[in-house]
């Protein structure tokens, strides 16, 4: 009897504990209500900036911008976009902003307004993604797989025959000719250099290498 | 690498709110949706002066007194032509709801039904002069042709505006252009309305709301 007069007596305090806490949660402030009311503020805030952006004021303006950037993003995350596409949201809702903001009245909600464009350009990033990925595919493997038409596994032996054959032609030249291919042509130095180098005149030089590639034409034909 | 270009690839929302702000320069605020679908009409009511000023405004008070489908059908294309300018001006801001789409629609019910009504004159009033082919091309040329001065206000009207729905906007605007052709066509239409001249209206104002929605949002789309 006396378990059952203790247990009651603990249930009454309960109940009169929480109905103490029920009164003192009546009595404070909701956190609903205060949300509401930080959110109202914010509003106004972000709607004196625009309509003093409006007036050219910059500061106010990339104040707003900065701010505004989290706001979107949630924005964009809700309406489902992600990852990276996110920033891209981001930045066409800010062009559209600047674009659209002699159409924003400050006797209205400036969220409304944001939330409004946000969420269209979200949904417009969306289709753009989704229209995408008809026609392209995420495939590394497959990328990794495609033999590269360019590739040329050939080349480097193609270019020592060439090398030799041509070595070959050059060394059956004449001694001022092969001079002359070597210097102008091969290691493309200037005429004046070459002169320098070979005791030659400049003249002497053009007429060497003209032979010698007139020769080496002849010789070589479709070889190279 | 520039500092502009290394923050480029590393910030770009950052990169472009500076650029923003940068570019910032005082606006004038767009007129309110209201006021500029007052001027749209105080345009369309010019045009409307104009035509009593050079038509048989009797004979015309007369015909539509004598049947009361016809101006219930002036009635409705009337309202359908205001309903839908302020739906346009409203649409072509940001932050509107796309529902003020359905604005016209009441109009326009009653301006379809009471036209209709035109297709059962010859069973309810028999020897009825009723429009035809040939009568029925002059109203098609009517339609279309005040449609054009009526749409380039329109469009120059909207040439600040920023919509996020460029090709509703744009066909209720046609719409909006097309009812005030049809209603303006009753200063110069000498005969009931019948199935022909009911199907060349119908033929008229689809013409003038596709080439509205496929050109004007075309602009609309572009001008952003």
């Amino acid at each position: 009897m006396a378990t059952l007069s203790a247990s009651l007596d603990i249930a009454a305090s309960r109940r009169s504990e929480a109905q103490v806490i029920k009164l003192k949660v009546a009595r404070s402030p909701m956190p609903h209500d205060e949300a509401l009311d930080e959110r109202q503020r914010t509003d106004q805030r972000w709607s004196g900036w625009m309509a003093a952006a409006q007036s050219g004021d910059r500061a106010a303006y990339n104040r707003l911008l900065r701010e505004i950037v989290v706001p979107i993003q949630r924005i964009a995350r809700r309406q489902g976009v992600e990852g990276d596409q996110v920033n891209d949201v981001v930045q066409e809702v800010l062009s559209s902003i600047h674009k659209a903001r002699h159409t924003y009245d400050p006797a209205r909600s400036f969220t409304a307004w944001l939330t409004t464009i946000s969420q269209r350009r979200a949904i417009d990033c969306l289709r753009r993604t989704a229209r995408h990925s008809k026609r392209e595919r995420h495939a590394p493997l497959a990328y990794e797989a495609y033999a590269d038409p360019h590739t040329q596994p050939d080349r480097p032996r193609d270019e020592a025959d060439r090398a030799l054959i041509l070595g070959a032609a050059i060394s059956d030249l004449s001694e001022g000719q092969r001079e002359a291919v070597e210097h102008l042509a091969i290691r493309e130095l200037s005429l004046a250099e070459t002169a320098r180098l070979t005791g030659k005149s400049k003249g002497a030089l053009k007429v060497n290498l003209h032979r010698a590639m007139k020769t080496l034409r002849a010789r070589l034909g479709g070889k190279l | 690498m520039s500092e502009n270009e290394f923050m480029k690839g590393v910030e770009p929302v950052e990169q472009l709110i500076d650029d923003l702000t940068g570019k910032l320069v005082p606006v004038r605020r767009l007129w309110s949706p209201w006021l500029r679908a007052s001027l749209w009409v105080g345009a369309v009511l010019a045009i409307a002066a104009c035509l009593a000023m050079t038509t048989d405004v009797a004979a015309m008070l007369h015909r539509l007194g004598e049947a009361t489908d016809m101006w219930l059908a002036v009635v409705g294309s009337s309202a359908t032509a205001i309903l839908a300018a302020v739906a346009v001006f409203q649409l072509s801001l940001p932050d509107r709801d796309p529902r003020w789409a359905l604005l016209p629609l009441p109009g326009a019910a009653l301006w379809i039904g009471a036209s209709g009504l035109g297709c059962l004159r010859h069973v309810i009033l028999p020897g009825t002069h009723v429009a035809s082919l040939a009568d029925t091309r002059n109203c098609l040329v009517f339609i279309i042709g005040l449609s054009i001065p009526l749409s380039l206000v329109m469009i120059f009207m909207l040439r600040r505006a920023y919509t996020l729905r460029p090709n509703l906007t744009a066909a209720i605007g046609g719409l909006a252009v097309a009812s005030a052709a049809a209603t303006l066509l009753n200063f110069v239409h000498p005969f009931d309305a019948a199935a022909t001249d009911l199907t060349v209206h119908v033929l008229a104002v689809s013409i003038v709301v596709m080439a509205n929605r496929f050109l004007g949002g075309g602009f609309l789309s572009a001008s952003k």
